[in-house]
């Protein structure tokens, strides 16, 4: 690749890589985001070589390996053009006849694409599925088009252009006073408002200066930065460009977890070529501009997300954070200014740029402008990445978009925020999304994760689960959060065992009301959330664990039992085979029964059971030791909650 | 210390020279490279990084990526994130802790399996999630861990 010396430059090799494309070349695109490899996208991958390879047909067809475009739920995905017809839950199988008949004929195959659950309607492009047509894509829109290998893809969609509009027409205060008008804010999860940001840092003596991406997403259940760096990772880049820019910074980091290898290696590819092409390195378009980056790996810690932690870790230390009397936007990594943002939020960066900050701030909520990219997760039936409008309401979200819960059961509540929210209960399902409104039900937006929970996720074993999280992710400098993560963790172990006491709730009360007010950082302060909110929204739940030693949900493995209803059961023993324990025992003449105490409540049996049966039933509270099902009439089961 | 794990020690040491900051990225490297970090090598990085043990011995207890101890040949990982754990992850480790008859954070006798739990692997949409060498299993039940094991067992 020549080097790039001039603005000119990168709009004829923009030209030419137009004029080099022919609009009618047959192209495969396969999602190879780390969901869809998770569901076998590498061997579709080989499955098309080899089938392409097999019909000589290696120059008419081409094959483009991309980024997530967010329907995980139906990976692996595969976008056929120039029709761009959208095939789902593609296997190798599949593959001879795509190829056979609509790559090389133009005919659909029905069974791959997206058929609407309540009208059987089949969709084949991207804007007929509803899962897409609800949102509002900027941001992720592309991943679909883009090889992320591939800075070319990237430039043939108009990329850099935001960079060369700020570096030829912009000086950086215009650039910074554009970002604070667009009202853009932190996507990371304080939503504090990134112009803000920006200008503290411009302003801030000393130099060098640091602009640094934060891709730390540890967030449980968020993964939209891991599908921008591996899928879009120059977008990402631009962004970063803009900012070094902005602010007077010379060099950047890219800091990823180490979870994300694929992001780690896109990052470091997409640095690579940005370099050869001279978008990175000195005299930038020869604009006079230097900056250039370089990508550090997490070594595996969740606090270290936290923006004085990462500056610890970028020096190499232990990710612990630093008390913040001083913002690291003016002290931060080597005591320098660093401008520190979400991954989101930089690839907003190019977006306010190319199209203004008033075409931003018309989308969106008063205080909060612009698109979010949610996860969608859990227990609902479209899960993956959806892109909407700030202010959506969450019942919009998991209906239109997420098509509903499974199976029939109820919902329960969304969880938001990560382990620094709360679970907001099904009856404040209409809330618009946005920063203040979530925080105002004692949850916040976080990332950007929307847990569904339905029916059988329990409330406070959710708060339980949070709190053993962060008992595990604390780093431990501060007393208040790494002794009251402890002490709480103690407490709800008790109660989802059926050990609680009176005064419990009372204890985690006053625990939480100190580690909000003492804790250094924000991950203390906020570790409090899940169970403030399980208590506030749940209260019934707490109650039932506490006084009836029950599970409501029938999820608190310690509050649980099963039998067998002797009136349906069939006899098919695969309960009894399958027993890790040898608790399924035969009654002479009758059927089998589980002895309740060798019974280790593990629920294989529950899980056996053929659907059609049904005769393991779930009951809490637990039953008696010498409980045999025909003592069931004797029992009234009609008050146990029974449930199959 | 063998010849081969000096060579790369010291591959990796001269990578780094002189950069900032450089111990995290240095310890990874070596993690990868040695799949553990043994006292042998803290007390070779502290004489020739001139950095004192108790430092590099802080930062490599302090994240999870870096082993202290020797791992297994096969690193199974189970995703206790949250969107994996209210679609029963905790059954899905369960059941792997009996099947290789480990605890978490544990390796088998035979030094054939090394089990973890990790807090997201941001897989959320396809979960619960397992992660086998590298290799990621997404819809994984009790069933698909037996068969995913048993063909690694099998391998090695």
């Amino acid at each position: 690749m020549a080097r790039l010396t001039s603005i000119q430059d990168l709009e004829i090799l923009r030209d030419e890589i137009e004029r080099n494309r022919d609009p009618r070349r047959k192209e495969v695109a396969i999602c190879t985001g780390t969901g869809c490899l998770g569901l076998g996208a590498r061997k579709v991958v080989r499955a098309f070589e080899r089938e392409i390879e097999r019909r000589g047909l290696e120059r008419e067809i081409h094959i483009k390996e991309t980024g997530c475009p967010g329907f995980c739920e139906k990976g692996t995905l595969v976008v056929v053009y120039p029709q761009g017809i959208y095939y789902m839950g593609v296997q190798p199988d599949d593959v001879p006849e795509i190829v056979a008949k609509t790559i090389l004929k133009g005919e659909l195959v029905a069974r791959l694409l997206y058929t609407d659950p309540a009208t059987g309607q089949k969709a084949i492009r991207e804007d007929d599925i509803p899962f897409y047509n609800h949102q509002m894509r900027f941001l992720i829109r592309n991943n679909i088009k883009i090889n992320p290998k591939n800075i070319n893809d990237y430039i043939a969609l108009g990329g850099y252009a935001a960079l060369t509009r700020a570096l030829s027409q912009m000086t950086a205060p215009e650039v910074i006073e554009e970002i604070k008008k667009s009202g853009l804010r932190g996507r990371g999860g304080g939503g504090f408002p990134t112009g803000k940001k920006w200008e503290s840092t411009a302003w801030a003596p000393g130099q060098p200066k640091y602009v640094i991406v934060n891709c730390d997403e540890g967030d449980p259940g968020a993964f939209m930065d891991r599908a921008l760096m591996e899928g879009n990772p120059h977008s990402v880049l631009e962004g970063l460009m803009i900012g070094a820019y902005a602010v007077g910074a010379h060099s950047g980091y890219i800091y990823v977890r180490m979870e994300y290898p694929l992001a780690v290696e896109n990052a470091k590819f997409a640095l690579h070529q940005a370099r050869e092409l001279g978008l990175l390195g000195e005299n930038i378009l020869g604009s006079g501009f230097d900056f250039d980056v370089s990508v550090h790996r997490g070594a595996g810690a969740f606090v270290s997300g936290e923006s004085t932690a990462l500056m610890n870790a970028l020096e190499g230390k232990v990710g612990e954070p630093r008390p913040k009397y001083v913002h690291t936007s003016e002290c931060g990594v080597w005591n320098r200014p660093s401008l520190l943002n979400n991954v989101e939020t930089w690839a907003n960066i190019p977006l306010i740029i190319n199209r203004g900050a008033e075409w931003f701030s018309s989308i969106g909520t008063e205080k909060s402008k612009g698109t979010k990219i949610f996860s969608l997760v859990g227990k609902v039936n479209n899960t993956g990445l959806v892109e909407v409008p700030m202010g959506m309401s969450l019942a919009d979200i998991i209906y239109k978009i997420g098509g509903g819960i499974p199976d029939g059961k109820k919902l329960k509540g969304v969880q938001t925020g990560g382990p620094s929210g709360g679970i907001i209960p099904a009856r404040h399902l209409q809330t618009p999304v946005d920063f203040d409104e979530l925080t105002s039900l004692g949850s916040m937006m976080g990332s950007g994760s929307i847990i569904v929970i339905d029916e059988d996720t329990c409330a406070v074993d959710l708060a339980r689960y949070f709190v053993d999280f962060l008992c595990d992710e604390s780093c431990g400098k501060c007393l208040p959060c790494r002794e009251g993560l402890l002490r709480m963790r103690e407490i709800l172990d008790g109660i989802v065992s059926g050990k609680g006491q009176e005064g419990d709730l009372q204890i985690l009360k006053e625990i939480a009301d100190l580690m909000r007010k003492t804790s250094l950082c924000a991950l203390g302060r906020t570790a409090v959330n899940p169970v403030l909110s399980t208590m506030a929204h749940f209260p019934d739940e707490y109650a039932a664990h506490l006084i009836e030693k029950r599970c409501p949900s029938l999820a608190c493995k310690a509050l649980v039992s099963y039998y067998i209803e002797p009136k349906v059961c069939i006899g098919c023993g695969l309960c009894q085979k399958n027993c890790p324990e040898g608790a399924i025992k035969e009654e002479e003449g009758k059927n089998c029964i589980i002895d309740q105490s060798q019974c280790t409540r593990c629920g294989i049996c529950f899980d056996v059971c053929p659907p059609k049966t049904r005769a393991i039933k779930k009951v809490s509270p637990r039953l008696s030791p010498s409980f045999s099902s025909s003592s069931l009439t004797r029992l009234g089961k009609a008050k146990r909650g029974d449930k199959a | 210390m063998i010849d081969a794990d000096r060579e790369k020690l010291d591959n990796i040491i001269n990578k780094y020279d002189g950069k900032e900051g450089f111990l995290i990225q240095l310890l990874l490297d070596l993690q990868s490279e040695l799949h553990w970090i043994s006292k042998e090598n803290i007390r070779e990085l502290s004489l020739r990084l001139k950095i004192p043990a108790s430092q590099i011995f802080r930062v490599a207890s302090f994240y999870k990526a870096m082993n202290l101890s020797p791992v297994g040949r096969h690193k199974v990982c189970v995703c206790m994130g949250t969107a994996c754990q209210v679609r029963g992850a905790q059954r899905l480790l369960d059941t792997t802790e009996s099947k290789l008859g480990i605890k978490s954070g544990q390796t088998t006798p035979d030094n054939s399996f090394t089990l973890n739990r990790v807090n997201c692997l941001g897989c959320c949409a396809i979960g619960p999630v397992i992660v086998v060498d590298d290799d990621y299993h997404g819809r994984v039940d009790s069933k698909k861990v037996e068969k995913i094991l048993g063909l690694l067992a099998s391998d090695s």
